[in-house]
């Protein structure tokens, strides 16, 4: 999708915590990202990898927690794991499946010295 | 300095936005206290000299979740104004910029009506628009593929929006990325031309479970493409049942009233909320004068 975006969204609050929290270097980024986020973790690595040089988080480790997708069906109202986006229920076959997990983009904590 | 978020410019009509991202690893790394130095105050692992602790910083923050507060700031903008912002989404050649003008002229003398202009490069859109007699800024977002809420910011501040009106904000030509970047805007509306396929919504679903209401635009060519337009609606309801679906040829006129009617219905309600606001706000003016009277 965008992550190159993505990617200079996390520089920023790498850097606002840097600044805030004063640390010069980031050894570990641990984000979670939904399996419904849209984000695909090897373009983000990548993209990553490429915006972060320069940065007090040069070189660090990423690790991404891939949080799985899960909706709930507003038809026949069953809560079920959701695989693809914009899938059909399951259970009913509707396609009122609202996204309830699995879209989170978030930075979780840094390792940093 | 800018209003929106402190930096020194804003980056619309072409002008830079350096945001400097600085950093310096030659400072000492000890902890002064009291005096004293410490190469290292962690476990007894990291006690090298010279060398600092590892630790772990919390930081639990969304990542979109700067733009988030820009686009809030942008919406509490727009309610105050009464202002009906609309943010336009498409792949490129969609017909976007053609639709605008034409609804433009439409509006003229209806509705006061400005548009904010996104492209990648070249301010084309924005002089098209700008020859109908409409104010237009216009936002090139360099590398960006997409418009985000600080950029709007920005341009809000170099329009000259007069209260209880229209705003559109043509976004770049693109059917992923600005799906996931909230402007602000009270509607995003997608629009998709029958020189697409018919089956679009399931391959860029993002934008259409994003979109409010969609027009489906180019119809006068209906008569000279394969595109069908039942599955197409049926495939835009399977990933949206909420969207709200308007068939329009731009250039036609065709279907145009009803869009037309959908965007003035849109400043009513804005331009209400604006003044029921201002009048309890007078309200409560009224009330605290009244009480200040009683104890003077």
């Amino acid at each position: 999708m965008h992550e190159m975006a993505i990617a200079e969204s996390i520089l920023g609050i790498v850097e606002d915590a840097a600044r805030a929290q004063g640390f010069n270097r980031v050894k570990e980024v641990r984000l979670e990202i939904g399996a419904l986020s849209g984000v695909e973790p090897e373009a983000l690595a990548f993209c990553l990898d490429v915006v972060l040089r320069g940065s007090v988080a040069e070189g660090a480790r990423i690790e991404m927690e891939r949080l799985p997708g899960q909706g709930l069906c507003l038809a026949c109202g069953e809560a079920l794991p959701v695989l693809a986006r914009y899938a059909a229920c399951t259970h009913c076959g509707s396609y009122q499946v609202q996204a309830s997990g699995g879209t989170e983009m978030r930075v979780k904590d840094l390792l940093v010295e | 300095m800018c209003s929106v978020c402190g930096c020194g410019q804003s980056e619309t009509e072409g002008h830079e936005h350096p945001h400097s991202h600085e950093h310096t690893h030659a400072e000492p790394h000890y902890h002064a206290h009291a005096g004293d130095l410490h190469y290292g105050l962690g476990p007894a692992h990291a006690h090298a000299p010279g060398m600092s602790e590892e630790r772990l910083v919390r930081i639990e923050q969304d990542i979109l979740g700067k733009n988030n507060a820009y686009a809030a700031d942008n919406r509490q903008y727009f309610a105050a104004h009464g202002l009906f912002a609309v943010n336009l989404v498409s792949s490129p050649g969609s017909g976007k910029t053609t639709l605008l003008v034409k609804t433009i002229e439409a509006l003229a003398g209806r509705l006061p009506v400005a548009v904010i202009e996104g492209d990648q490069q070249t301010s084309m859109d924005a002089d098209r628009i700008r020859a109908t007699g409409v104010t237009a800024v216009q936002v090139n977002t360099g590398k960006g593929c997409h418009l985000d809420a600080h950029m709007v910011g920005h341009a809000l501040e170099r329009l000259n929006l007069a209260d209880d009106g229209l705003l559109m904000i043509e976004n770049v030509g693109n059917l992923v990325c600005p799906a996931a970047f909230d402007l602000g805007e009270t509607h995003k509306v997608v629009i998709l031309s029958v020189t697409e396929g018919e089956d679009k919504p399931l391959k860029y679903p993002d934008m259409f479970h994003a979109a409010d209401l969609m027009l489906l635009n180019k119809i006068d060519l209906l008569p000279y493409v394969a595109f069908d337009i039942e599955r197409c609606l049926d495939y835009a309801r399977r990933i949206n049942p909420r969207l709200d679906i308007l068939k329009v040829s731009a250039s036609t006129g065709e279907g145009m009233e009803r869009w037309l009617a959908w965007l003035a219905e849109g400043v009513d309600v804005a331009s209400a909320a604006r003044q029921r606001n201002v009048d309890l706000l007078k309200q409560r003016i009224a009330q605290l004068e009244a009480q200040l009277a009683a104890k003077g």
